[in-house]
């Protein structure tokens, strides 16, 4: 079999590669900085323990398996109270809970999810108390 | 034909390029201002006491509505952040008004009086017995809850309008188009809906919850609208319908709508 336009297809190919594999050599070695999170919201400087609904390290790892859980319990078993692991009870509520405290979204919530890639759909619907007040 | 190893390579490169290219950006959510304290958004401080029903279901005595009145609509529509689109073709509702041959067809004839007939209806979801839009869901998006609320879960609604032809009331609306900068006023208490997502009225779920009554019976001057527990003799709704006859909007449907009306 004859390849036409050989040093064409060739060179394309080798161009392809290093433009899609360029994150991988460009980045080797280099760890990028987590993002810096900002905490410091007028009601968290507020609280007496600045404490999550649930231990921090936890909610960091597992915020989003706790909000589906919320979603579940408020929507579809009417449920809008959660007790903690710590025996406190809190209501059900992304928009009145959650962001009561981290009134920040652009530099709490997005920080994180930007770095991480994730694009969450919570605000296709879910309206953020920051932009309409 | 088959495409020549030239297209099919062009046809590549484009895909690979599509791949890279960066995804087009949102429509910018249209902002909107605070919302007026009123009666419409009050709220309980402390913890939530929810009111609670064996079965909520829903007085309306129709001869009570001025005519042109709109105050249940509006405040609906305003507390759900319900769009106003502006043309039939993609109207969004919770809750309407309608004509008495429209609402009930089967018991009206061009007879009745004029007193009767100019009458303007307040129509919603009938939150029935045995809804037939719980039926035909595929996702489990609409449910009914054991106290007698059909709702609906937007996070699973797919967008496949089943519900909106098997409901026979029209109690259902879907969004065509991106709902947000149609919405005049947002109250941030309660989340918007998207495109491709099917609503309809909740019976204000999330008003019981915190302990209110539904805005549309709030907002009514006449008390046209009673709501409450259809299993509790000495509750508003039951007094109401003890006063008189009332019907219900085609039962022979087996439905079991639980919106009584009094005309």
């Amino acid at each position: 079999m004859k390849l036409y336009n050989g040093g064409k297809i060739i060179a394309g190919i080798v161009v392809f590669l290093i433009a899609a594999t360029f994150p991988f050599w460009y980045g080797r070695g280099k760890a990028v900085r987590p993002p810096d999170l900002k905490l410091d919201t007028p009601v968290i400087q507020q609280l007496k323990e600045k404490l999550c609904v649930e231990p921090a390290p936890y909610m960091r790892a597992n915020h989003m398996k706790l909000l589906t859980v919320w979603r579940d319990a408020a929507v579809r078993e009417g449920n809008r109270s959660y007790t903690a692991i710590n025996g406190r009870v809190y209501t059900i509520s992304l928009t009145s809970t959650c962001l009561e405290c981290h009134s920040n979204k652009k530099q709490f919530c997005d920080r994180c999810h930007n770095y991480a890639g994730a694009k969450p759909a919570c605000w296709n619907c879910h309206i953020i108390p920051e932009e309409v007040r | 034909m088959a495409p020549t190893r030239r297209d099919f390579l062009k046809i590549a490169g484009f895909s690979a390029i599509s791949l890279a290219l960066p995804p087009l950006p949102s429509l910018a959510a249209a902002k909107a201002g605070m919302p007026s304290a009123s009666d419409l958004f009050a709220r309980s401080p402390g913890p939530l006491q929810p009111l609670k029903a064996k079965r909520w279901a829903m007085a309306v005595d129709a001869g009570k509505c001025p005519p042109g009145c709109r105050d249940c609509i509006a405040a609906c529509h305003r507390v759900h952040n319900v769009p106003a689109f502006g043309n039939p073709k993609d109207d969004v509702h919770w809750i309407g008004a309608e004509r008495v041959e429209d609402v009930f067809p089967a018991e009206t004839h061009p007879r009745l009086p004029e007193s009767i007939r100019a009458l303007s209806i307040p129509v919603l979801c009938n939150h029935c017995e045995n809804p037939p839009c719980v039926r035909v869901c595929p996702t489990q998006a609409t449910f009914k809850r054991a106290d007698g609320i059909v709702m609906m879960d937007y996070h699973r609604c797919i967008g496949c309008r089943f519900c909106m032809a098997a409901c026979p009331y029209g109690s259902r609306s879907m969004n065509y188009r991106d709902p947000r900068p149609f919405i005049p006023k947002l109250n941030p208490d309660f989340p918007t809906r998207t495109k491709g997502v099917v609503e309809k009225c909740n019976f204000c779920e999330e008003r019981l919850a915190r302990g209110v009554l539904p805005a549309c019976v709030v907002a009514c001057r006449e008390k046209a609208l009673t709501f409450g527990d259809l299993e509790d003799p000495g509750s508003d709704v039951r007094r109401v319908l003890e006063r008189g006859f009332s019907i219900r909007r085609r039962p022979e449907l087996g439905t079991g709508p639980q919106i009584y009306y009094r005309l």
